[in-house]
């Protein structure tokens, strides 16, 4: 499999050319949060694409995998006019992580509700966060808090 | 008088006897399935184990015809009010069980989406652990769920030392839940 850094504004000529070459199939696109090593730009988003016969179902040329480091401002193009499958994954990458795609400025979550206030996926989302949606409330006046399972109680 | 009151009382715990019994062995149940143990729960309705000879072979995809919300499968914080909204289209009398372990306590997913047991939400009338259960426990519930329906929907309700559930403290296991406690 080979491995392709770009620059975030060189991303969709790059994909572009993967797509004449073959490369018909988008396996994923995600981001990895480095701020926890310190690095700037804080994301890295990966795009992985193959090239699949759609007579036999094998994959005809090695994988490539692009990877370009952005921060949160929207400077990626998002990728749904090569492959429509970039939609859902671009909602994930920015329910998970907060990364924005260019023209994309109306983008919906995918996997949280709605109301949900961050981003979970990101090393400063604190790991006991709860934010749960109906139910009961996260600071209970004493006792145990029902929303999570690990947890310090005092007992007598 | 005294004699009339007496009578009364005989034919009415005669009638929640009646009643009991038709509930419990005619269950409509609504399978709310999301993940895994979905897998458990249709090898149980399935002819091997079956659950049909229980008389609750028929599920009723919709809340408005089901008297049993089966909730199996992993109940995430977006899912949770559709939950609570079914349970609350559904007639009583109606009843809950918490499948699996996520459903219980939340399972092994102790994080931001998913929701620490679903009685958190809806109250529950019976718990089945497991990750999945083996379809053998679902049935050892599902004839405890049976008990509990058979002692009616009024009055205080709780669980003899055998794990049988009951009204009153009576001295042993009563003759009408499939005869498997022990002596």
């Amino acid at each position: 499999m080979e491995t392709k850094k770009v620059q975030p504004s060189s991303v969709f000529e790059t994909l572009e050319g993967l797509k004449e070459q073959g490369y018909n199939l988008l396996v994923d696109l995600t981001a990895v949060d480095r701020s926890a090593q310190g690095r700037v730009p804080r994301f890295e988003v990966v795009y992985r694409v193959a090239a699949l016969d759609l007579e036999t179902g094998l994959e005809t040329k090695p994988r490539v995998e692009v990877r370009c480091e952005v921060g949160s401002e929207p400077v990626l193009r998002s990728a749904r006019p090569l492959w429509p499958a970039a939609d859902w994954l671009e909602r994930e990458v920015w329910d998970m992580f907060g990364v924005r795609f260019a023209d994309r400025p109306d983008i919906k979550r995918l996997l949280m509700y709605e109301e949900f206030v961050g981003h979970p996926l990101r090393k400063d989302y604190p790991i006991n966060k709860r934010q749960p949606l109906i139910g009961p409330k996260e600071e209970p006046e004493g006792g145990v808090n029902l929303n999570r399972a690990r947890q310090k109680v005092e007992y007598e | 008088m005294a004699q009339g009151g007496a009578r009364v009382q005989v034919v009415a715990t005669r009638l929640d006897a009646v009643l009991g019994w038709a509930r419990k062995y005619s269950i409509f149940q609504y399978p709310f399935v999301t993940a895994c143990c979905g897998m458990e729960y249709m090898s149980t309705m399935a002819s091997h184990y079956d659950l049909d000879r229980f008389g609750a072979g028929l599920p009723r995809f919709s809340p408005r015809q089901a008297d049993l919300l089966m909730v199996v499968g992993t109940i995430s914080h977006k899912m949770a009010p559709v939950l609570r909204r079914i349970y609350e289209q559904m007639a009583a009398p109606k009843w809950v069980v918490a499948f699996g372990a996520c459903t219980c306590t939340g399972g092994f997913y102790d994080n931001y989406s998913t929701v620490q047991g679903i009685d958190t939400i809806v109250p529950v009338d019976l718990y089945i652990p497991g990750c999945p259960p083996r379809p053998e426990v679902v049935i050892r519930g599902f004839m405890k769920l049976q008990a509990k329906i058979q002692q009616g929907t009024r009055g205080p309700w709780h669980m003899d030392e055998e794990g049988w559930g009951r009204f009153f403290p009576a001295a042993g296991p009563g003759k009408d839940e499939g005869g498997a406690a022990p002596k």
